[in-house]
């Protein structure tokens, strides 16, 4: 059962980590505009460099 | 679930709209920075790089963004205004619309959704870890472990129950302070009851904690919760944007200088200049100028009603051919278009509060829920004597029936429902406009501007000979006038004759010479001829060449498309059909017979309309009333269910419960049809959460559920219940 004081930490762990990274999304507005971001990606103005934002 | 459906629209819209539009028109020209403006045809990517390069290569312009959610375009450019960026995206080939950033950020409802969505992922996040631990605890762990195993859950899920059910237990005490007992009190209770007892067996070291299940209701009440909030923050933007759309401003005259104010600060005895194509800001006199009036928007009526000093305009009508100076006599309250407001005003109070079926539901849930978690308590406390048992199966009862299903159930379907509609070109307002549409039995029209287009078109170029058809349209071209507009449209194909000494006559016609003679188009009176306008159902104007008789043009009114399909499909569905009127017996009884509807009625004004919206609710027909002109409004607010069209006033559109984004009519028997369905899924939900109940509620009070046997019942009905909403999207 020591292999219990390994694995809870862990599995906490990346649970928390993946609850960051959508907090982090959230907060970045990654949310907004869903659609526009779908299609955004078809368009290969800024596919050399980033766009400017 | 009773503040789910019923907040967040006031119960009197064209009270919110004012001050919007107020907003609006108090605004500078310049912003000070962020431009909003719609895009209503953007839809691809292209749409999105065309505009954007567009704008970022306009000077000035420091940044620009496309939401296509939202079809909208955010521009950073300070020292420019929308009307320096609208002919640039013009100029693309994307029609653009200014928009109120004040007005339409959103801030309010961007942050809800936001921070709804944050709990959502905690209690999520929550909910995932907790089950890992339960299964091991479900799978049998024992003694120190299962211990362990409870107190690491309680350590996830306190601070989840306290910071994602912030929003049930707000509602909750909101609830109790005014003593009602909404759909909020027994989650809360349920929540904090189980809680509170998990806490207390962990430390007992009992067998069974509810850690799992709190975490589960607070993520499937929230996801419920956000749907619900997601199609009402979609539908109010879009309700916004089209109130948006039309700024009230007039031209004041002063000391003969033109100046542009907000039709609020006009007082009477003010001068003000109406140009020809624009709409009457207040009640007045005309003191200057001729012209012709469009009072479709007002009385119905589709022949322009000529216009000359002396005579009295109401707020709403619209100048068509020559500018026009008016005396105000009355405006802001008294005007004649506040005193149609106070109409809708009152038919909305009169209509009532509907009870949707979703509070119907909470209102018998509720009391039963508590009575029954009580009853069980008392149950087990006279039979064993024991607290600790008596306590957890009251918890256990509380837990299962936690209206999970229900609290998904109404929005599920709400938003599948409206998601539909929506890309069928119906936006839905209000909500519990879906209901309520699915109860009509009886539709009623208007005429002019709903089942027509309010636009003329010629009925016949035969009347005319080969060769004056060349000088019709070259005299036609002369004025700005709908049925000079029409017959230019209809004679698109033929050659400009040339003439020469053209003249517009506001009000009457256009005359020229033309090889030498005087040609004359217009009214029957100003050529000297009569006309019996009143028998017939079209409307007309003469073409007179000296030496010639002159020649009768007749125009009808274009019917909307889609609106012998829609009339045709609601009849099949076995619905009474509806046409009232403020136009001409004949022009209305020439549409009724075209479309097939045998009940129609003429000349009838604002309060007649609404009267007999009134008396058809009073022979118990449910009314579904389909308008777009201010004459409508109070009727549309009366009616059990309303839609208007996007080229409706905003007074009408702010009045209904839906707008028609198209310009086509045919989405309002589908609509119809759709509604009816959502809200048989709403009952077949009712009845799934039912059944789960009547399965789940006697093992809780008989002490047999376990949290394995909750979390279980729960997630399942709560899954069966969403994908049963989910059929109704296509």
């Amino acid at each position: 059962m020591e292999i219990l004081s390994i694995l809870i930490p862990v599995s906490l762990g990346l649970g928390a980590a993946g609850l960051v990274a959508f907090i982090w999304a959230l907060r970045s507005r990654q949310f907004e505009d869903p659609k526009g971001d779908a299609e955004r990606i078809l368009s290969d103005k800024w596919d050399d460099r980033p766009r400017p934002d | 679930m009773a503040d789910l459906t019923a907040s967040g629209f006031s119960a009197c819209p064209a009270c919110d709209a004012a001050p919007l539009a107020q907003r609006l028109a108090d605004r500078a020209e310049v912003a000070d920075g962020t431009l909003i403006l719609s895009l209503p045809t953007a839809h691809c990517v292209t749409c999105i790089t065309d505009v954007e390069t567009a704008l970022l290569a306009h000077p000035g312009v420091r940044h620009a963004r496309v939401n296509l959610t939202l079809r909208r375009v955010t521009v950073d450019a300070p020292g420019l205004a929308a009307d320096d960026l609208i002919p640039v995206l013009a100029g693309v080939g994307y029609e653009a619309h200014e928009l109120d950033p004040d007005a339409l950020s959103a801030t309010t409802a961007d942050r809800q959704g936001r921070d709804l969505l944050m709990r959502i992922g905690v209690s999520g996040f929550a909910m995932m870890n907790i089950m890992i631990l339960s299964v091991a605890v479900w799978s049998g762990a024992e003694a120190a472990t299962r211990d362990l195993f409870h107190w690491i859950s309680g350590a996830i899920a306190l601070p989840t129950v306290f910071f994602a059910g912030q929003p049930f237990f707000r509602s909750a005490w909101a609830a109790i302070r005014v003593g009602r007992l909404g759909m909020d009190v027994p989650i809360s209770l349920a929540l904090i009851l189980a809680s509170a007892i998990s806490v207390y067996e962990t430390t007992q070291s009992g067998h069974h904690a509810y850690f799992d299940a709190a975490a589960m209701l607070c993520f499937f009440l929230l996801i419920g919760r956000y749907l619900d909030h997601r199609t009402r923050a979609i539908a109010r933007s879009a309700a916004a944007e089209l109130t948006a759309l039309e700024v009230p401003r007039a031209t004041l005259l002063l000391h003969g200088a033109e100046q542009v104010v907000p039709v609020a600060t006009l007082r009477p005895g003010d001068l003000i200049r109406i140009r020809p194509g624009a709409r009457v800001p207040a009640d007045g006199e005309i003191t200057e100028g001729r012209s012709e009036i469009d009072r479709a928007l007002l009385t119905g009526e589709t022949l322009p009603v000529p216009a000359a000093p002396g005579q009295m305009l109401s707020a709403g009508e619209v100048n068509l051919t020559g500018p026009l100076t008016l005396r105000v006599t009355a405006a802001g309250r008294d005007s004649s278009l506040a005193r149609l407001t106070a109409l809708v005003e009152a038919a909305e109070a009169a209509r009532g509060r509907y009870t949707s079926l979703a509070e119907r539901a909470s209102r018998a849930y509720s009391p039963s829920v508590h009575l029954m978690a009580l009853c069980s308590f008392a149950g087990w406390m006279w039979a064993t004597g024991d607290l600790r048992l008596a306590v957890n199966i009251a918890a256990a009862v509380l837990i299962v029936t936690c209206p999970c299903a229900l609290g998904l159930a109404v929005p599920a379907v709400a938003t599948a429902a409206s998601g539909r509609l929506f890309r069928r070109g119906l936006l839905i307002k209000d909500g519990t406009a879906l209901e309520r549409l699915a109860e009509v039995d009886t539709v009623v029209f208007d005429k002019t501007g709903t089942l027509t287009l309010g636009r003329p078109v010629l009925v016949s170029a035969a009347p005319l000979s080969q060769d004056l058809r060349p000088v019709a349209r070259a005299l036609a071209e002369a004025s700005s006038h709908p049925l000079s507009r029409a017959l230019v449209e209809a004679l698109a194909d033929q050659p400009n004759a040339r003439l020469s000494d053209v003249a517009e006559h506001p009000g009457f016609g256009v005359s020229a010479r033309w090889q030498g003679r005087t040609v004359r188009l217009g009214r029957a009176d100003w050529l000297g001829v009569s006309d019996a306008d009143e028998d017939r159902p079209t409307s007309a104007t003469w073409l007179a060449v000296e030496g010639q008789p002159p020649v009768r043009l007749e125009f009808t009114d274009e019917l909307r498309p889609g609106a012998a399909d829609c009339v045709a499909m609601l009849r099949k569905a076995r619905m009474r059909v509806v046409l009232i009127s403020g136009d001409r017996r004949a022009a209305v009884a020439d549409l009724a017979a075209r479309l097939g509807i045998d009940d129609y009625h003429a000349g009838v004004d604002p309060q007649g309309k609404e009267a007999m919206v009134a008396d058809l609710a009073a022979q118990g027909a449910r009314v579904l009333m389909v308008g777009d002109g201010l004459n409508d409004t109070a009727a549309l607010a009366r009616a059990h269910a309303s839609i208007s069209p996007a080229s409706a006033l905003d007074a009408a559109r702010v009045a209904s419960d839906m707008v028609l984004t198209g310009s086509g009519l045919a989405p309002v028997a589908e609509a119809v049809a759709t509604a009816r369905r959502a809200t048989r899924r709403i009952r077949e939900n009712f009845a799934i959460s039912i059944a789960y109940n009547i399965v789940a509620v006697p093992l809780a009070v008989a002490g047999m559920v376990t949290p394995l046997i909750a979390a279980l019942a729960m997630s399942l009905s709560s899954i069966t219940v969403t994908l049963n909403a989910l059929r109704l999207r296509d």
